[in-house]
């Protein structure tokens, strides 16, 4: 059991809580990633696991290095190890994660260029995906499509799926102030009428593809590991 | 076949294998990590009724096969799908020449297809025509993620793969089966990504290119490009089981499918040994959308049903259909038309 001072540990599991699985869009700590956590004084140690030996390393490589990097900034954090397990590239992303080497350093001959692409790629679909949660919302209550486009963050009430758009978009670098669109593109360029209820479709097929996706990872996760949690993890987690 | 309530179905099942997933087999922890993953497939998504032991689901019997699949599994044809794994597995997993064995055995029940590499470059083409000569595959199955010495993985687009594609063209193998699949090198590629499906269909339009697993978890990315490519297929393995446990997530993906595509691009399959087909066929038929979603998806009909369970792939594969077990009536539903979206996004 952990003997550190019950707020630094509430400290790491918040922060771990902002580390995404890119492709499901949802924290580690939320999906149960989280294998196990060890707070002593000011070290750290987490490992992480996954639904299957075969998950998507890139995908991999990303959450450990960023469960790295946040509870590396974590005032009163001194050191930091984090473990995936279980995994067939387990040994090539521990060590490239723990000497900061980068992602093609960890796979010299087999990986061209950084993450950046690809993580930019899924951000700006989940994006979309709680976008068009948010404008599905408005559309039911009655507003109309070109009501939708004069819509801003701040006439929105406050909410987690409001919460978590504003996330996504200051990952991407794009508005997300009260005053920012509500119907923005990942480029942060406003929408237009004529192709809005077209890019709202598609954003509810990639809705139903993330959930059905995420659903079959949990349900993967629980096979490989039982229905147990991770041990010496709390229970509870907030929104990401 | 099989009937319910007066409504008659012809099964294809479009996706089975006859492997051998054994540790004899097993070449390395790769092999073991790849049969496990596939067992907990099996256990996340069978119903209980259906479960086997690791053993069982490591090699199945000729007797197991056939039993499974037409003894109590209603299917009428089933098409091998080659995974050779030969970096995982010591005699490959499923090759063209283990699932061949079988079909010769039983040419009125099993097709099977073939595959290729094109990192084999010219000696591999060269191979490809006499595995058509000898075995007059109607399909290739492809599993571009698939490790071979150094590469660990390639795209349809390469150059040598529109070779290989000109070659299966020439030779009249029309069914291009395309698996995406767990990724595994170059790491920083999305290897689920199904852009290069979009260029080969435009470049090869006498093909056909089924996207196995609906391009799951890409599943927009898929039915953007199949809304474009005429000649893009969704192949329903692995989506299929969700049916039991996940009926809502099954509800959805279909009806998104049916929105983009439409019941005629959609093919049937138990992606057998990882499930069987009895229980999916059975629940299929049984299947209705959920209300609260028919007023976006519509409704699932006996027909949508039929083309999906076999027709569609009979069409394909040019299986002849019995008398009396086509459609009754003549497709109604349209899918989006694919003019209308490529410029509506294209801003």
């Amino acid at each position: 059991m952990s003997t550190a001072a019950p707020t630094l540990r509430t400290e790491v599991w918040r922060a771990l809580g902002t580390v995404l699985d890119p492709e499901l869009d949802e924290s580690v700590t939320e999906l149960g990633f989280v294998a196990s956590l060890r707070v002593d004084g000011p070290e750290v140690r987490v490992e992480l696991r996954l639904p299957t030996y075969f998950c998507a390393p890139n995908f991999a490589y990303l959450m450990v290095a960023d469960a790295h990097d946040v509870l590396t900034e974590l005032p009163g954090v001194t050191h930091v190890q984090v473990r995936l397990l279980d995994h067939f590239a387990s040994d090539a992303i521990n060590t490239g994660v723990a000497a900061a080497d980068g992602f093609d350093a960890s796979f010299p001959g087999l990986a061209t260029g950084e993450l950046d692409d690809l993580r930019r790629t899924f951000l700006a679909k989940a994006h979309s995906v709680r976008q068009e949660q948010l404008a599905t919302g408005l559309l039911r209550e009655g507003r109309t499509h070109q009501q939708l486009l004069e819509v801003r963050l701040r006439d929105l009430p406050g909410s987690t799926e409001l919460t978590r758009l504003q996330r996504r978009r200051e990952r991407l670098a794009i508005p997300s102030g009260p005053d920012a669109l509500l119907m923005l593109d990942d480029r942060g360029r406003a929408m237009d009428l004529g192709t809005l209820p077209m890019r709202l479709r598609l954003a509810r097929t990639t809705r139903v593809g993330v959930e059905a996706n995420a659903g079959w990872c949990r349900g993967l996760l629980s096979t490989r590991y039982g229905d147990r949690s991770g041990d010496d993890v709390p229970r509870e987690s907030q929104p990401s | 076949m099989y009937e319910k309530n007066g409504e008659k179905y012809f099964v294809v099942d479009s996706h089975i294998h006859f492997w051998d997933g054994t540790p004899a087999n097993q070449a390395n922890r790769y092999g073991e990590g790849f049969l496990n993953c596939f067992y907990d497939y099996h256990r996340n998504l069978s119903p209980e009724s259906e479960l086997w032991s690791l053993e069982h689901f490591q090699k199945q019997s000729e007797a197991d096969l056939l039993h499974d699949l037409f003894e109590v599994g209603y299917v009428d044809r089933a098409i091998f799908q080659p995974t050779y794994l030969t970096d995982f597995f010591v005699n490959g997993f499923n090759t063209t020449e283990q699932d061949g064995a079988i079909a010769e055995k039983y040419p009125d029940k099993f097709l099977v297809n073939g595959a290729w590499d094109p990192r084999d470059g010219e000696v591999g083409l060269a191979a490809l025509e006499r595995l058509v000569e000898r075995w007059q595959p109607r399909g290739i199955k492809l599993y571009t993620a698939e490790w071979k010495g150094e590469s660990k993985g390639w795209k349809l687009s390469d150059p040598w793969s529109y070779r290989y594609l000109e070659k299966c063209r020439q030779l009249g193998v029309r069914n291009i089966h395309v698996h995406k699949g767990p990724t595994i090198y170059p790491l920083n590629r999305d290897s689920f990504d199904v852009a290069d499906v979009d260029d080969v269909a435009t470049a090869f339009p006498d093909l056909n290119f089924i996207v196995e697993h609906v391009g799951l978890p890409r599943l927009e990315d898929f039915c953007w490009i199949a809304t474009q490519e005429p000649n893009v297929y969704g192949g329903l393995a692995v989506a299929m089981p969700f049916i039991h446990s996940r009926p809502r997530y099954f509800a959805q993906i279909l009806g998104e499918l049916l929105f983009w595509l439409d019941e005629n691009r959609i093919t049937f399959s138990s992606d057998y040994a990882i499930w069987t087909p009895k229980w999916l066929v059975e629940k299929f038929v049984d299947f209705q959308i959920p209300e609260d979603l028919q007023s976006e998806y519509g409704t699932l009909t006996p027909d949508i049903k039929r083309k999906i369970l076999g027709l569609n792939a009979a069409n394909l594969y040019d299986i002849d259909v019995p008398a009396g077990l086509g459609v009754a009536e003549p497709a109604a539903r349209t899918a989006v038309a694919s003019e209308t979206n490529e410029g509506a996004m294209s801003s």
